[in-house]
């Protein structure tokens, strides 16, 4: 599989999330926001974490004008599969590849910490490796991370089964860090080919960094 | 010159110094060159005051690839690869505007390192306040800074991209008119590929890199050179604003730059900005150079020459670039949408000449300016108040009942879990953490290009320093190198950050000259030679100076990333063991402080012998799996030690120790430490061989905290020590 991994200025993840799908065996390329295509037989994109343009006036705001966001708009309506993970998610929410908004976290300071996370839906490539009420432990690191919908669009969610992950306590419990509408953690789109989550499933491969609960969530994309 | 007084007043020179300067110049100066040599001798600079003690530090080992009087220090990590590290302070801004004073901080930092090549991959800091928990405007103004100072540490930290994976944190009225803000940066570079601030080879291009120069920080390194006084919080406008995402892009440029053969030497615009880079990368290689001030990027019209020599912008630096590859250099910037203009080149004469649309405004020679700034063999005089604090023990003062003393020492913010500071670091970044901020002891990194784990810890205890400042400076540093060895790694060697008071007040200066005593014979006999340091003076405010406070950045090197070891328990029925001894010594220790408001009596002699021993004990035994988890014993003894277990492991515990005073439990004695051990025989075989007392003082497991007479539940005490810490910085929010 080859996985083009986007580069704005700001991002600071591309480098972990190389590392994260190389050891899953993985062909990645690091693409500059300044291309205007991405690699030829691009099978997933991943929009990785950081602080694309230094996410000074809205989290992620700037960052869909990068000549690379409209191949990567294009990639996504004709199916191919996206995934953004922290200011990824803020960037596939910008872009109106995925519903809702994101919010300053309601403590007003930036969290980091080991989060788990109960898998609320896995009829979806990316999650299909876990299982419905699966506890998983990742890392969640961010300053804008409380996501928001509309109740219409809450319950659209729903019901087309785009609730991803949710936020909660190591026995499955709802705890919610960040103030996010129903503690939801991460969403994907009517049609289930862009994903966008606030942890860092490439923070959690191996067991020495705390978890290798990410590993199960990467290897989704994998044939 | 007209009104030299005034103007020698205002540049904080001395009529020796301008003399010197008349000598040098062999004229008068003019306002220009004025402002430079002010810059240059600036305490913050020059260390003028402080130098003659720094000369004679241990700094070398066959592991030591480099050693002060660069950017950064840089150690021998293994496999071709090193570490680069180096603390420094940025007290004074913080004081005046915690935000912008923490963050600009950390960005300097971050930049002393990645200019020799390395990418940053670990940050610490290691930070002072004042009374944080009364009710009245002292501790609200610190809960203030505490706030502002966090904020600003996550705030460029995050942004780079740069795991925060510890630090640490105390809190003393000394220091409520002075904060301290200490930060760490530790970067991997390969051993072969090290840059240096280096100008040289006549004709090669100077070429500026980075954001555009403005007003802010105008005369930063004169202002962080004085004592604080009621009239100069106005200082404000002398703060820098820091931009992370416009130093994330120098980052990646620069480390761009690093993979090409374009460049001589390339420093960051620190203190003192282009003026201290530019004298500095000269006069390190006796060249000369000239600078075209009109062609420096302006942030806004109308600036001046001075402006731009002494302005301190964030996220700028300094290239010497090979002959014919500046245009190279210039589009890798480009690239990355930064500024990069040549403003001139290297020269034969020595001199610095600076020029100002083709006419020459300043004229100096380098190494005058550079190397040989005046050295003062300042007064010293042992204070006063030593005397009457020597003779107190702790059987001054009236008994309190044990279990009310741990109740009370586990309530000090000194004690209680800081999560809610490190939370708001990214601490995972990177993907190389493995002992994170909160897990006790040192914080540990695993290298993914060879598999070893590079540990670090950051200690200094400002009341040990207070009471006896040689034996508190050197117990500093046994005490990082003691964090360290009980995560398994080899302390390697320390950068340190020496934060002291008013260097003309002959008291301050006498703890500053005992303070380097106490770090040089530790060093040497600990053998972790210092690579990397910085000294920051004039922590005063209305005449009171802050603790001593030589804060010290231990680096040590594990071999084995997988046997890194917790400082946590682990097994329900493991033992617990207590290496090394324990007598009534509460000298400066957090009881007295806590039960009794004193900081007196005297330190005991740190044992090298002994502290080495616990070392290797503890190394070598975790080398052959004999032991689950190690933690050292430092503030608020064995009691708090055991505690603090308790809470991170959320189980039990129950110790019985042979004492002679029923206190001392709480006692501060040097060189001890906690194991989990899990096979004893093994381990105390080791121990009988290495030569060191060890004790089984009890069991793993359960759901309470039994420590001789004192006992509390798992629950009771992760309430408090979890909790305590918010619900005291958060009071007015």
């Amino acid at each position: 599989m080859l996985v083009a991994v986007a580069v704005f200025p700001g991002t600071n993840c591309e480098i972990d999330t190389k590392y994260a799908f190389e050891k899953l065996g993985q062909e990645v390329v690091l693409v500059f926001h300044k291309e205007e295509k991405l690699p030829e037989g691009t099978d997933l994109v991943v929009l990785p974490g950081g602080f694309s343009y230094g996410d000074y006036l809205r989290s992620a705001a700037i960052a869909k004008f990068s000549p690379i966001m409209k191949a990567v708009i294009a990639f996504a309506q004709q199916g191919g599969k996206v995934l953004g993970i922290c200011n990824g998610f803020q960037m596939l929410v910008e872009a109106r590849l995925l519903p809702g908004a994101m919010k300053r976290n309601e403590n007003v300071h930036f969290i980091s910490q080991f989060h788990h996370l109960k898998v609320v839906h896995n009829d979806n490539t990316f999650l299909r490796r876990c299982s419905v009420g699966e506890v998983l432990n990742i890392p969640i690191a961010h300053g804008e991370g409380s996501f928001y919908i509309d109740p219409e669009g809450l319950k659209e969610l729903y019901a087309k089964h785009q609730v991803l992950l949710t936020y909660c306590d190591e026995k499955g419990t709802p705890q919610n860090p960040n103030g996010s509408i129903d503690a939801i953690a991460g969403i994907c789109n009517e049609a289930k080919n862009v994903f966008g989550l606030m942890p860092h499933p490439e923070r959690a491969i191996e067991a020495i960094l705390g978890s290798d609960d990410g590993v199960k969530m990467l290897r989704g994309f994998l044939d | 010159m007209e009104n030299l007084e005034a103007v020698l007043k205002k540049h904080k020179l001395s009529k020796e110094e301008y003399a010197n300067i008349l000598t040098i110049l062999g004229r008068e100066p003019n306002m220009l060159e004025i402002g430079i040599f002010s810059a240059m001798w600036s305490e913050h600079c020059s260390y003028k005051s402080s130098k003659k003690y720094l000369n004679g530090f241990p700094t070398k080992a066959p592991w030591v690839i480099q050693g002060p009087g660069e950017n950064a220090g840089v150690i021998d990590v293994g496999d071709g690869m090193a570490a680069v590290f180096k603390m420094e302070s940025h007290n004074h801004p913080s004081f005046i505007e915690p935000y912008q004073g923490a963050a600009t901080g950390v960005g300097g930092i971050l930049r002393d390192v990645f200019t020799m090549g390395a990418r940053p991959v670990a940050n610490m800091n290691s930070l002072r306040f004042g009374n944080v928990t009364n009710n009245d405007d002292t501790s609200r103004h610190q809960r203030f800074l505490v706030r502002g100072v966090v904020a600003g540490i996550g705030g460029y930290g995050n942004c780079m991209g740069v795991p925060t994976i510890g630090g640490e944190t105390f809190f003393d009225e000394s220091y409520n008119g002075n904060i301290l803000v200490n930060a760490f940066t530790l970067g991997l570079a390969k051993s072969d590929e090290i840059f240096y601030g280096r100008a040289e080879g006549i004709g090669n291009p100077v070429v500026y890199v980075g954001s555009k120069t403005g007003r802010d920080g105008l005369g930063g390194a004169v202002m962080a050179s004085d004592s604080f006084t009621e009239a100069n919080k106005s200082l404000r406008p002398t703060v820098q604003v820091g931009d992370p995402f416009a130093e994330k892009l120098l980052l990646e440029a620069c480390l761009e730059l690093f993979k090409t053969d374009y460049i001589v030497g390339i420093q960051d615009m620190g203190a003192a900005g282009l003026t201290s880079s530019s004298f500095e990368m000269a006069g390190r290689s006796g060249s000369g150079m000239i600078m075209h001030l009109d062609k420096v990027p302006a942030r806004e019209e109308g600036m001046q020459p001075f402006e731009f020599m002494l302005s301190e912008s964030q996220e700028r630096m300094l290239i010497c670039a090979k002959k014919g590859y500046e245009d190279k250099v210039v589009e890798i910037f480009r690239k990355w949408d930064l500024n990069a203009e040549i403003i001139g080149e290297v020269t034969a004469t020595g001199n610095m000449e600076l020029f100002w649309h083709g006419e020459r405004v300043a004229n100096m020679p380098v190494q005058p300016v550079s190397e040989q700034a005046p050295i003062y063999d300042r007064p010293v005089k042992e204070p006063a108040y030593l005397a009457s604090i020597q003779n107190t023990t702790i059987n001054d003062f009236a008994k309190i009942e044990n279990q009310k003393a741990f109740d009370a020492l586990l309530n000090s913010v000194e004690v209680s879990d800081k999560t809610w500071i490190f939370n708001q670091y990214d601490s995972t970044v990177q993907t190389n953490t493995i002992k994170a901020p909160g897990s006790l002891d040192a914080s540990v990194i695993r290298i993914k290009e060879n598999g070893k784990a590079l540990s670090m810890s950051s200690d200094c205890n400002p009341r040990y320093n207070y009471i006896d400042p040689k034996m508190g400076a050197a117990a500093a540093v046994a005490e990082s190198g003691r964090n360290v060895a009980m995560s398994g790694a080899r302390p390697l060697a320390i950068t340190d950050c020496l934060n002291y008071g008013n260097p003309e007040n002959p008291e301050v200066m006498w703890q500053f000259a005992q303070g380097c005593y106490g770090i040089k014979e530790a060093c040497a006999k600990l053998n972790t030679p210092v690579v990397s340091g910085n000294v920051s003076l004039y922590n005063e405010t209305n005449g009171v100076g802050v603790f001593p406070t030589p804060a010290i950045v231990m680096v040590g090197l594990n071999d084995d990333a997988n046997k890194t070891l917790p400082s946590s328990f682990q097994k329900e029925g493991a033992s617990i063991y207590l290496i090394g001894e324990t007598k009534s010594d509460f000298g400066g220790s957090l009881y007295m402080k806590e039960l009794y408001g004193k900081v007196e009596g005297t330190l005991a002699e740190l044992d090298y012998d002994k502290e080495l021993k616990l070392w290797e004990l503890v190394i070598e035994a975790n080398k052959k799996g004999f032991l689950n988890a190690a933690k050292d014993v430092n503030v608020g003894g064995i009691a708090i030690a055991l505690a603090k277990m308790v809470a991170k492991s959320k189980k039990g515990v129950t110790c019985k120790l042979t004492c002679n005073d029923a206190r001392d439990i709480f006692a501060e004695s040097f060189s001890r430490a906690l194991v989990e051990v899990s096979d004893e025989a093994g381990f105390e075989a080791m121990a009988k061989t290495i030569g060191l007392n060890v004790v089984k003082i009890g069991t793993v497991g359960g759901n309470m905290f039994t420590c001789n007479d004192v006992s509390k539940s798992v629950e009771a005490i992760c309430e408090r020590y979890f909790n305590r810490f918010a619900e005291v910085i958060e009071q007015d929010i």
